[in-house]
């Protein structure tokens, strides 16, 4: 009761100004954002329309089952699975390279390093995830191929086992820094447990550090693949333009996204069906990469943090 | 059983860069002739903070000795450089001796990793991996090449000796984290034994537990002095009085103040100091 006579001013003076400088300010950041969702709806929508007016011409079962992939040169045919193909194997090839190599980065990083090699080496990553493709691309064409020809005089100049290597490289620091996120985060009472324990590093490392982080590491191994598969520059230079399904790294192949390169910068005339093809494959990659990065999140929020 | 009264640790302290001193005794430290550790003028540094000043004590065999004393008093960075936990801080520095069984843990030929084997211990917060209750309690006989045998057996009789077995047996292969905190504590005192340390460490056990679950680990660590040397820290003097034999009340600065037989500590301190810290004038 004594508080009463003690008022307390809390209630908003002139809240008509204030009102309207927060629903403005809320307005301002909403259309921001509203941006990069219209940007994505307009895509798909383009994406859609095109491949519509291009499945209305070819037989949506050619297209997923045909072999062969020649939708601007006679005889044509429109089978996506050459490209597909090329894609794959650029895909799962970088990632021999990239998980390992990037896994072992970031368990190096996480737990191994000295603060003072780490200064060096996190930079130095970052620097290899700045470089543009295109110079991947033409580091691949003037330095490995040369020497997996060395090894393999039959190497084309164009050919897959460049292009996996390149684009191996080019997704390591996106592995070994999204994995090291996730394996600093692991708690030390975990590590602590284990070493007081008598864990050495290394069990440490391998059997509490590495599956605690489990969700994190192969969020990273996905987005890191799905960057793979939508690699464009380095692949088109590397790998080149010849859509065949073949088991031989040494030879030529085309991406998806190589593909829509060369379309892109052909003379064929807008409206023809070489021209629409273009939108049938960009939905297809579309797809693909947006199936990976759903996967990715599905993976991070079903195994999130359980250790806390 | 009660020898060598001296002055207080903090003059006591004062006096130790001559070598001699080594071989006095703390104020009130009881003569312990079956040591199992040993400690000698050990200092640890954080940095260039010293978190110890030169501690001597001796911890006797199958007894609880308790670690007491307000927050920074270094209670909890001596237990750590027992099983050289404090190896894995990038700024710790040790100085000084503490004896194994007679052996030095400080030499250049000790492996921490073999010395963690036989000196095992408990955290402050329950820290089950993610994996499941049995994989929990098997994880230090796998690391340590213990799980030849019956691996089931020695995992039931761990969480038996931690009082968890009636609560778990059914449901061995759930996760560790579904159990309550306190059965998570004492699953972490059953991976801590069932390699058959000598010595288990705990560091504050019952702090982030509710008062039921903390008599459970109460009862738990005076059954455990049958078979192992522990040392317990905590922060709570009425858990030690109620649990230890020996109590070590440190003050702060990293100053041992006084070592003795738990009753006399809480009875009859030496030092006025200590008797301040008892009774609550301080800390």
């Amino acid at each position: 009761m004594s508080g009463a006579d003690r008022t307390v001013n809390i209630s908003n003076g002139n809240s008509e100004v204030n009102d309207r400088t927060s629903s403005i300010v809320k307005y301002v950041f909403f259309s921001c954002a509203l941006v990069t969702v219209l940007t994505t709806l307009a895509i798909i929508l383009v994406l859609v329309q095109g491949s519509f007016v291009f499945f209305r011409e070819v037989s949506i079962v050619e297209y997923f089952t045909g072999t062969d992939w020649s939708p601007v040169i006679r005889p044509r045919s429109y089978g996506v699975l050459p490209l597909i193909w090329g894609t794959l194997v650029i895909t799962l090839g970088s990632a021999l390279i990239a998980l390992p190599v990037g896994t072992a980065t970031a368990i190096y990083l996480s737990e191994y390093a000295d603060p003072d090699v780490r200064k060096v080496i996190k930079p130095t990553l970052e620097i290899l995830a700045g470089i543009p493709t295109i110079v991947y691309g033409f580091f691949a064409l003037s330095f490995i191929t040369p020497l997996i020809q060395r090894v393999f005089p039959e190497t084309g100049t164009f050919n897959a086992a460049a292009g996996a290597i390149v684009v191996g490289v080019m997704i390591i620091p996106m592995v070994s820094s999204l994995s090291e996120d996730a394996m600093s985060s692991v708690p030390d009472d975990l590590r602590n447990a284990a070493y007081g324990l008598g864990a050495t590093k290394f069990e440490v490392s391998t059997n509490v550090v590495v599956p605690s982080a489990l969700s994190g590491i192969i969020a990273s191994y996905i987005l890191a693949l799905s960057r793979a598969i939508g690699e464009t520059m380095a692949v088109t230079l590397a790998v080149g333009m010849s859509p065949q399904i073949t088991a031989n790294p040494l030879e030529s192949m085309q991406t998806m996204t190589a593909y829509m390169v060369q379309i892109g910068i052909s003379d064929v005339s807008i409206g023809s069906i070489g021209y629409q093809s273009l939108f049938a494959v960009g939905l297809t990659l579309f797809a693909m990469t947006l199936a990976m990065n759903l996967f990715s999140l599905w993976i991070k929020s079903r195994y999130r943090e359980e250790y806390q | 059983m009660t020898a060598n009264r001296g002055q207080g640790a903090t003059t006591e302290t004062r006096t130790d860069s001559s070598t001699e001193s080594v071989t006095e005794r703390v104020a009130g430290s009881p003569g312990v002739d079956d040591a199992v550790i040993e400690s000698r003028d050990l200092k640890v540094f954080y940095g260039d903070d010293q978190a110890l000043q030169g501690i001597d004590m001796e911890i006797p065999e199958k007894q609880v000795t308790a670690l007491i004393g307000p927050s920074g008093c270094g209670k909890s960075t001596y237990l750590r450089s027992i099983n050289r936990m404090n190896d894995l801080i990038d700024v710790a520095r040790v100085e000084g001796d503490l004896y194994f069984h007679g052996k030095n843990v400080y030499d250049d030929d000790v492996d921490p990793v073999a010395l963690r084997r036989k000196v095992g211990m408990v955290f402050q917060k329950p820290n089950p991996f993610p994996k499941s209750i049995f994989d929990n309690v098997a994880y230090g006989l796998r690391v340590q090449g213990k799980d030849d045998g019956d691996v089931e057996g020695k995992v039931r009789q761990a969480l038996e000796r931690a009082a968890l077995l009636d609560e778990v047996e059914d449901q061995l292969d759930s996760s560790g984290l579904d159990l309550s905190g306190g059965q998570q504590q004492r699953l972490c005192i059953a991976r801590a034994i069932a390699t058959d340390p000598e010595v288990v460490l705990m560091d504050e056990p019952a702090s982030a537990l509710d008062p039921v679950a903390t008599s459970k680990i109460e009862d738990l660590v005076e059954e455990l002095s049958r078979n192992y040397t522990v040392v317990i820290v905590t922060h709570n003097m009425q858990q030690a009085a109620r649990i230890s034999d020996k109590t070590a009340v440190f003050l702060t600065g990293g100053h041992l103040a006084e070592f003795d037989d738990t009753s006399k500590i809480f009875e009859n301190p030496e030092s006025q100091r200590v008797e301040d810290y008892i009774t609550g004038k301080f800390g």
